[in-house]
């Protein structure tokens, strides 16, 4: 059994501040993880490597930088690190980020694929499906229990708001995670020296691929980012010392139904 | 691909047990502005079973007109079944603006209609607007909700978009209003079973992780007693919401630690925050200065916490919790009676 894993590394947003004079993000400092949902893909393709034996691969797409979070993986347990990197992949929006992960997929023709449910810096749970789609693959999203039936098929549990489903998928396919699926392992003392030393993260260019270039990059994004800002600063609260304890009630209702709490 | 070919505004329905969600009467309401807008037409995409009945209720909250299909392939709801349906009706009807509620279906189904269709999808848009050439500008917050991006798809139709339950609001339903109810004419490849429903799970899920939760009712020393936190939990209960609390509830042995907003506690940022009997020490207002909304109620005019928040209100808690919460119950009635009016 083959399953990649597809993960993003992420600037870590509880760390994000903005700076209260200028309104602008503070990048600086702000460290660098593996997206939380990805993590835990990592963890499930490694629990089913650990019982049934599987080779575990690790994609991402991005900077050069990336190759942090691909060591990681190799310091968690993975085969094999591919870092999908070239200028031409710069400016993506979620659909031509789907097919050039897509294009590296084929070529890997893996069994599994697994990707985080949302990427923390994005939100949008987007990429995953499209992935799927483009390879014409089954999905499944927001899974959290993941179980081999047998060679060729997986149950799995998804959720939804008000429940969750059990499900049945036929492998070749995709899924994606969810944070309370598991628990991601340490690195392993001995793994994290291989890492570094041993093992050998791969580089594929737009070269190593087989993709049409329209649907890379920047070209190849339907969606553009118009403007961007930070949210207006707060305005100063109110504070009212003399109401009777019914138009206080009323205050909080009014306030509540304008913020669409109600 | 002409993007004046596409014209008008499709609202994806979706229901579970044939009832219509409360996310797609919201985006009914918000299709309406921008159809109105646009001088077009909005139409709902109503897809399941044995739905036709309530196509009418669609037509009232505000749609032109409905398309539906009723196939049990769509009685529960799976990715492939659905994306062949609403493709077909992109195909067909051309709409340039799509709008899905962001829910666990929407989000896994407007993504692979998106691929399909090869266009641009703007995820979880908390403002929807009709900008310069009659393109849709969708504004989303991203990096945690740190900085806003406005979106924009021009030369990709349809422009779709998914946005959050809660965040649009319904139009008040119009019974007089009149509209075509028309079967949409695909029929569905039958399931090749990759993907097969063993068992349908409903739960009534527990929150506890109070960092997850859009309204936190949090309580401090002016609570009082750990009996008179009851009436916290009533009013959680009745907007969705967790309750939670300051050290000094947790160092009283009135509620558990897991609950705790601060320094010493978790950092929490919902859409709206109770400080109810909370000073606001700084090691307080650190873990939850970021909410999105705060309400404070303190006798202490001179209380901290009213320096961090939105609405604060000198007074007596224990007066007004229970005014609030028959409030709150009260508008709740009146809601429910318009959504089964």
């Amino acid at each position: 059994m083959k399953i990649v894993v597809c993960i993003k590394q992420v600037p870590d947003t509880t760390e994000v501040k903005l700076d209260p004079e200028t309104g602008t993000l503070i990048r600086k400092g702000v460290p660098s993880i593996i997206n939380p949902d990805d993590k835990r893909g990592l963890e499930a393709a490694l629990q089913l490597k650990d019982e049934f034996g599987a080779e575990v691969v690790v994609l991402t797409m991005g900077p050069p930088q990336a190759d942090n979070a691909l060591r990681e993986s190799f310091g968690m347990g993975v085969d094999q690190a591919i870092l999908l990197t070239d200028r031409a992949f710069a400016g993506s929006d979620t659909l031509a980020t789907s097919h050039t992960l897509a294009a590296a997929i084929r070529k890997i023709s893996p069994d599994l694929i697994i990707a985080g449910r949302q990427a923390i810096d994005g939100d949008t749970a987007q990429v995953g499906p499209q992935i799927a789609e483009h390879l014409n693959l089954p999905q499944v999203s927001y899974v959290f229990d993941l179980q081999k039936e047998d060679e060729k098929h997986l149950i799995v549990k998804r959720s939804f708001e008000d429940g969750s489903h059990r499900l049945r998928i036929k492998m070749p396919c995709l899924i994606t995670t969810l944070s309370e699926m598991n628990t991601p392992r340490y690195m392993s003392v001995g793994k994290i020296f291989d890492a570094y030393r041993e093992k050998k993260v791969e580089i594929w260019n737009l070269k190593d691929i087989d993709i049409e270039t329209a649907t890379l990059g920047l070209a190849g994004s339907p969606t553009k980012v118009q403007k961007s800002f930070t949210k207006s600063v707060k305005d100063k609260g109110v504070v009212y010392d003399d109401v009777s304890p019914k138009e206080a009630a009323k205050l909080i209702v009014d306030k509540l139904t304008e913020k669409y709490i109600l | 691909m002409n993007v004046k070919d596409y014209k008008g505004i499709f609202v994806f329905i979706e229901q579970r047990n044939s009832i219509i969600q409360k996310v797609s009467i919201e985006l009914l309401g918000k299709g309406r502005e921008l159809a109105d807008e646009l001088g077009v037409e909005l139409t709902a995409l109503f897809l399941g079973e044995n739905i036709e009945d309530s196509s009418i209720d669609l037509i009232h909250y505000g749609a032109d007109r409905v398309v539906f299909l009723d196939d049990e392939q769509l009685s529960i709801y799976t990715t492939e079944p659905y994306t062949q349906a609403m493709t077909a009706a992109i195909h067909d009807y051309k709409p340039e603006i799509v709008l899905i509620g962001a829910t666990a279906v929407g989000r896994d189904l407007a993504p692979r209609v998106s691929a399909r269709v090869e266009t641009g999808l703007t995820a979880d848009c908390t403002k929807l607007e009709i900008g310069e050439n009659s393109n849709l500008w969708m504004t989303r917050p991203a990096f945690g909700g740190n900085i806003m991006a406005t979106i924009i798809c021009t030369e990709h139709r349809p422009q779709m978009s998914t946005v959050r339950p809660g965040v649009m609001k319904s139009l008040v339903k119009d019974t007089s209003r009149s509209g075509d109810i028309i079967r949409l004419d695909v029929q569905l490849e039958k399931n090749h079973l990759n993907v097969e429903v063993l068992e349908v799970i409903k739960e009534e899920k527990e929150k506890i992780n109070i960092e997850d939760a859009d309204v936190l009712v949090s309580g401090g020393r002016g609570v009082g007693s750990q009996g008179n936190y009851s009436i916290l939990e009533v009013l959680a209960d009745e907007l969705k919401g967790t309750v939670s609390s300051s050290r000094a509830a947790v160092d009283s042995g009135w509620v558990d630690h897991d609950r705790q907003v601060g320094q010493t506690g978790k950092t929490v940022r919902p859409d709206m925050y109770f400080a109810l009997g909370i000073s606001g020490a700084i090691q307080h207002v650190a873990g939850m200065e970021e909410s999105e909304f705060i309400i404070a109620v303190n006798k202490d005019g001179s209380a901290p916490i009213f320096d961090v928040s939105d609405l604060g209100i000198v007074g007596d808690l224990h007066k007004i919790l229970p005014l609030l919460v028959d409030e709150v119950k009260h508008q709740r009635e009146e809601q429910a009676q318009l959504v089964n009016a």
